[in-house]
């Protein structure tokens, strides 16, 4: 129901101008692009027709927010104060004055028109380059009312793409652990939420400690762990469905899930007399596979883009590290070698580079190598954060970070945060209770 | 001179101090701690009448102190004598390293508790292995004490 429900129409309206502005975004934020996000312009009986059903005053002023914060919390554009626009939304949309933009510094100016008709929400939106005063896009999205903020998140994803060259990401979802209660008993049930911490809902009841979930490539399934009946397994969720089940039959806890990319397999850790290796089980024959074998701890496997390759921790060596392997399990390869312990491997969706934690003379880090090991870079340093999920377009890294307590066992916390693969724009992400382990949905539409 | 002398023999006095307190500190903390190893008995519960539920491992570590072989020969001849009883080894970790690798870690301290146990006489078959990794720590604090009473295999009875 979350997901395959949404019927958007993608129409393209005309399109002539060459690409002006342009956003670096290797080089971190450190001039953010001003850009105007006008209100998007609504006739009466649009607005009076979409109040009753959505309960919002102006739907077109509550579309171009969603999009101001996307940009905003990017930290790649500074949306401009609607207080010091001039010209009015309507008019704005058919011809903008460039003149009065530009008097005001923005760069690049967002316009659009909501209209409701037959029962339906259509929203269009145009993006024109300030300087050269031009056009660069125009779009057209049909969908039924209640996906309205979806509709704010795609225009924000193509706007990101226009101006960056990259594919956005805020058309999506964070999964997650919700927290509640004192530290020695904590209270978890799985969550999701969209990207901006808006439409939160709980998938579980709390009943049973729930660790580590994980999307599937559709973002249909979600995998897990779960304490149900104290038998710490891996169970797969049907978001839709409820549905839940446990994945293969092991004699011993499994842990540590993540899919395939392709969506078939389930990739996780088998614990047995003191050992923990790596399985996978195929989903749709349920043919279990060792792919480790080794006295070690082998835990945190995550596959690459292709699925050629997996990588995961594993203290053969001694200490935590991070190996990579084909994924068969052959020619396994250690590539962290610096101080510390490595782990939380997780293979970024552009391929070329692995995240990970760190734990170094009790600090915590998030990082990034390339996936021979070299060109290692920590992003963040703190007492205790891990777990880095990739944005899908392998810009955003959200990890998890705790707080340390005072001398009585006080002032525990766990929250959500997220970093730019710069290192920076690093801030927390809301969340109604605290949170831990996050993973980051791929793209709801394409 | 003398001044000088007098202020050399408050200096020493003063320093003095300074060590006695040093060592009363000190010891206060290696009382608990053996390296890093949580030597304390006083938040551990009983499986039974004086056999204490526990044992506790260094950072990182699976291997058994001398102390934790003590206990575990207790509860092993506590088992023997009440053969009916079966266990669930619940192994745990501290809150310094990632989640999953500490349910791994966690298995394994249960794992090693339980093959002691083995040696002792006592059959697997009444032997569980359920690992919390981090998640249910007895010490909310954070520091090394707490942390040193974190990472533990509980024994406790499952009928």
């Amino acid at each position: 129901m979350l997901f395959r429900y949404l019927v958007i129409g993608l129409i393209l309206l005309p399109l002539k101008a060459f690409a002006l502005i342009e956003v670096n975004i290797t080089r971190g934020n450190l001039n953010p692009l001003p850009v105007a996000v006008s209100p998007l312009s609504i006739d009466e009986k649009s607005k009076k027709n979409l109040k009753k059903i959505l309960e919002k005053e102006n739907l077109g002023e509550e579309i171009s927010a969603v999009v101001e914060n996307n940009l905003r919390q990017s930290g790649l554009f500074n949306p401009l104060n609607k207080n010091a626009f001039l010209q009015k939304a309507d008019i704005a949309n058919l011809k903008p004055r460039f003149e009065d933009w530009n008097l005001i510094k923005a760069q690049a100016l967002i316009t659009g028109k909501v209209t409701f008709l037959d029962e339906k929400l259509r929203v269009e939106f145009r993006l024109w380059d300030v300087l050269a005063g031009k056009e660069m896009m125009a779009l057209a999205f049909t969908t039924v009312p209640k996906n309205w903020r979806r509709v704010g998140h795609i225009i924000t994803d193509k706007v990101y793409e226009r101006l960056t060259g990259e594919k956005g990401y805020f058309d999506t979802r964070i999964i997650y652990v919700s927290e509640k209660g004192p530290k020695t008993n904590r209270i978890k049930k799985l969550a999701i939420m969209d990207q901006d911490g808006f439409n939160n809902k709980f998938l579980t009841l709390g009943n049973e400690l729930v660790l580590t979930p994980r999307f599937s490539p559709t973002n249909q399934m979600v995998t897990y762990l779960s304490y149900f009946r104290n038998l710490p397994r891996v169970y797969l969720l049907d978001i839709e469905t409820g549905l839940q089940e446990v994945v293969g039959d092991f004699p011993g806890m499994t842990f540590a899930p993540r899919f395939s990319p392709d969506g078939k397999k389930i990739i996780m850790s088998f614990a047995q007399d003191g050992n923990s290796d790596i399985y996978t089980m195929d989903l749709e024959n349920r043919i279990v596979e060792r792919i480790t074998n080794h006295p070690s701890i082998d835990t945190s496997p995550s596959y690459s883009p292709d699925g050629k390759y997996i990588t995961f921790n594993s203290d053969r060596s001694g200490y935590q590290q991070i190996y990579v392997m084909n994924s068969d399990g052959k020619k396994t390869k250690r590539i962290s070698f610096g101080n510390g312990l490595y782990g939380t491997p997780v293979w970024s969706p552009r391929g070329d580079l692995i995240a990970f934690t760190k734990l170094h003379k009790g600090k915590f880090y998030i990082g990034v190598m390339r996936t021979d090991g070299t060109g290692e870079r920590l992003l963040t340093e703190n007492f205790y954060q891990e777990a880095p999920s990739w944005s899908p377009n392998g810009r955003v890294l959200i990890f998890y970070r705790e707080t340390k307590t005072n001398s009585k066992g006080e002032g525990f916390s766990a929250k959500l945060w997220s970093i730019d693969l710069t290192g920076y724009n690093e801030k927390m992400v809301e969340t109604k209770t605290d949170a831990s382990d996050p993973s980051w949905s791929s793209l709801l539409t394409n | 001179m003398k001044l000088s002398k007098i202020l050399k023999n408050g200096f020493l006095v003063l320093l003095a101090s300074f060590v006695l307190t040093a060592c009363a500190t000190q010891k206060k903390t290696t009382g608990q701690l053996q390296g890093d190893v949580y030597t304390g008995s006083d938040s551990v519960e009983y499986l039974a009448s004086g056999v204490q539920d526990r044992v506790f491992f260094a950072t990182n570590e699976t291997v058994l102190t001398t102390a934790s072989r003590e206990t575990l020969r207790k509860q092993a001849a506590w088992l023997r004598k009440n053969s009916k009883i079966s266990i669930v080894l619940e192994g745990h970790a501290d809150e310094r390293g990632t989640r999953e690798y500490n349910l791994a870690l966690g298995e394994r301290r249960a794992n090693s508790a339980k093959d002691y146990l083995m040696t002792y006489g006592i059959s697997s078959d009444r032997i569980s292995i359920l690992s919390y990794g981090k998640e249910r720590p007895v010490d909310s604090g954070s520091n090394p004490l707490a942390w040193s009473k974190n990472r533990r295999s509980v024994s406790v009875k499952a009928n």
